[in-house]
């Protein structure tokens, strides 16, 4: 166990860019690595643009290890798993954390298998023991409603996937450097069972919602899916997505890229706008990183105001399209005085 | 085409009460379902026999009440049905769990396929299909959104990811796991009850799977739960009363000033 030393994080490219779930992970690993005292790598799978791994060394990571096979431009488990597993043997690190995306929460746990490690899913918080130097990992379970802290104190490497948006991205520091260590990799490990034959994109809303500055979402306080024309318009003024309670998705009235909550999507805007939502434990859960969260209910006693920086207690269907109006009035006249 | 069918009871949780005092979940009262996406997963299944023949056969680890689980799968349409029940098998993490799941899949015979929910809503991992999957040695397909096409060696799914669908074909045997808009699944028939409260239902231990004592249990388990509490979100914001006109005038206005000092409007 004492042979393994040093904190990776698993980047991602997607066409060659990286992602910003990197950066954010920059943050964790750079937070564990200085409290232990040891380097922090950040390992990326598939070609990947020379500016970007750039910007993983001036976010914090000391190394980039990439393995740049073009047969790992897409993620594919099988590939990845005996691409990082080797990795892991080769350089032996104490801590692995990824993503809990759909490629990392894939991926994680077929690489614990593998390499008999212990894997925490889901993560909102890493730390590390004092004395033991263990990694404790915390995870919000049973539906949100309790917070789990984990740990694998027998096993190495130990392993936890980190919910997006659970934390900010590093900031660049232009004056870090690093280094770049390119690995070869058996072709025989790259060889895959599962094909991808196509991708067919999200609607563009639902796929920016995670990525949006503002979010406007609707409940089921909407009563019926066409009163989401509210939430899209309002969207649509303020530059935002859409998202939706998982009660508004499991009636139909929206699909369900657009939930937002413990089983749907986290998301960190500034702005985070909801009506006709109660904000049940698990809805917040999605939400809770958001900057600014304002709710309209008619309910006065709605969880969503325990969590509101702004709330009005009153009939979405009346707030709703006064705010409209009087946000498309403000526009016009700003628009008339420039 | 043989099916097996990994389903996990959990306790109905979406208004569960917690022990202030404990942090732990109140269970009394509570009543015990099959985890959610496992109907998916059932219905898949199901979908599938009915087209290419075979069987259907629904697994889960867990106390001896987690029959219940598997005869109601059966009574939606499942043709078999194996209860895994151990003490050995106490505080199983993730690890040791996909390793005594994967033990009884190899030990059943010949199979083609093996679906799991995408995650159960209570441990709420997402780890096990795919940790079947690495001590199977097989291709795994995850938060499969749709069957497009059953090939007589492979399987073509759609697989949501954050900005899309993929499309991809699997070699047969294989493992998926699905989320909700995978198929839409049935209620149990009368007949189908009376079906499955006939049927046998093999109750399998640590022995009987070959199993490493090793890899079993809280023993076997990498993971340690080792604190529990409660979360609180709290912000003390402004909230306002819209119960007049007037009053839903100003709210808006105020409303409207937010956004413009937070530079939105
Ligand atoms: C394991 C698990 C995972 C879950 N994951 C998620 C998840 O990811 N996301 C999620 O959202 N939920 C999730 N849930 C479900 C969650 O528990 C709630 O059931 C759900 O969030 C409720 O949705 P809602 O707020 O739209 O509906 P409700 O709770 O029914 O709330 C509707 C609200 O609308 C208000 N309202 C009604 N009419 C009006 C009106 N005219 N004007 C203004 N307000 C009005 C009501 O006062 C009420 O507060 C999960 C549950 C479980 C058990
Ligand atoms: C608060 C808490 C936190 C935990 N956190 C972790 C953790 O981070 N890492 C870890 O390794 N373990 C963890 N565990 C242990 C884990 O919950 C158990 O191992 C559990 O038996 C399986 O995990 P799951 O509920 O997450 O299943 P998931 O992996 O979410 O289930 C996915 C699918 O696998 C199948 N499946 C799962 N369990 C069974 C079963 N018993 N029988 C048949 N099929 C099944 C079902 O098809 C299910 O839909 C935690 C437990 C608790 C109580």
């Amino acid at each position: 166990m004492q042979d393994y030393s040093g904190v990776w994080i698993l980047a991602e490219q997607r066409h060659g860019t990286v992602q910003t779930i990197s950066y954010e992970l920059l943050t964790r690993g750079r937070a564990l690595a200085d409290t232990l005292g040891v380097p922090l790598a950040a390992v990326i799978l598939g070609p990947t643009d020379d500016a970007g791994l750039d910007e993983l060394i001036r976010r914090g990571a000391d190394r980039v290890i990439i393995a740049d096979a073009p047969e790992l431009a897409e993620f594919l488990p099988e590939p990845y798993t005996r691409t990082m597993a080797h990795l892991v043997k080769t350089h032996q690190p104490e801590i692995i954390i990824a993503g809990a995306t759909s490629s990392g929460r894939t991926l994680m746990p077929l690489l614990a298998i593998t390499c008999h490690a212990g894997l925490t899913a889901d993560c909102t918080g890493l730390d590390i023991e004092d004395e033991t130097g263990n990694l404790l990992q915390t995870r919000p379970a049973i539906g949100g409603n309790i917070m789990a802290t984990i740990k694998s104190p027998a096993h190495r490497p130990q392993m936890a996937t980190v919910r997006p948006k659970s934390t900010r991205p590093a900031p660049a520091d232009p004056a870090r450097t690093g280094a770049l260590i390119r690995e070869t990799i058996d072709p025989e490990l790259l060889k895959s069972r599962v094909k991808r034959l196509g991708f067919t994109p999200a609607d563009a809303d639902a796929a920016n919602i995670q990525e949006a500055e503002v979010v406007v979402a609707g409940g089921r306080g909407l009563k019926k899916g066409d009163n989401f024309g509210l939430i899209n318009a309002l969207a649509a003024l303020l530059g935002g997505a859409v998202g939706a309670s998982r009660d508004a998705v499991d009636r139909g009235w929206i699909g369900y890229p657009h939930q937002v909550g413990l089983s749907g999507k986290t998301v960190s805007p500034k702005l985070y706008l909801c009506a006709g939502v109660s904000g049940s434990i698990q809805h917040l859960a999605g939400i809770k990183t958001s900057e600014n969260i304002i709710a309209v209910n008619s309910n006065p006693e709605a969880q969503i105001f325990q969590v509101a920086n702004y709330g009005i207690v009153g009939d979405l269907f009346e707030v709703l399209p006064l705010l409209i109006d009087k946000i498309k009035a403000k526009q016009a006249a700003t628009a008339a005085t420039v | 085409m043989n099916i097996i069918i990994p389903i996990k009871q959990v306790p109905e949780t979406s208004n569960v009460k917690m022990d202030p005092e404990t942090g732990t979940m109140i269970r009394e009262g509570l009543v015990s379902i099959i985890n959610p996406l496992d109907l998916f997963a059932i219905e898949l299944g199901i979908v599938l026999q009915e087209e290419a023949g075979g069987s259907t056969t629904v697994l889960s680890m867990g106390p001896p009440k987690a029959a219940e689980a598997l005869r109601e799968a059966m009574a939606m349409g499942c043709t078999d049905g194996i209860l895994l029940s151990d003490r050995k098998f106490a505080g199983s993490d993730t690890w040791a769990t996909s390793y005594a799941l994967a033990q009884a899949i190899r030990k059943n015979g010949d199979f083609d396929l093996v679906i799991c929910g995408e995650r159960a809503t209570d441990g709420d991992t997402g780890q096990v299909g795919p940790g079947i999957a690495a001590w199977l040695d097989l291709p795994v397909a995850t938060y499969v959104s749709r069957l497009v096409e059953n090939r007589p060696g492979s399987l073509v799914v759609e697989r949501l990811v954050e900005d899309g669908y993929e499309t991809l074909e699997v070699e047969k045997p294989c493992v998926l796991t699905v989320v909700k808009e995978a198929a839409y699944p049935r209620l149990p028939t009368l007949r189908g009850k009376q079906r499955a409260r006939k049927t046998e239902l093999p109750v399998w231990g640590a022995v009987d799977i070959d199993a490493d004592p090793a890899a079993l249990g809280l023993k076997g388990s990498p993971t340690r739960v080792v604190k529990i509490n409660t979360p609180k979100v709290t912000r003390s914001g402004d909230i306002r009363t819209a119960g007049d006109p007037a009053e839903l005038e100003a709210a808006v206005d105020d409303l409207v000033a937010y956004l413009e000092k937070i530079d939105l409007v």
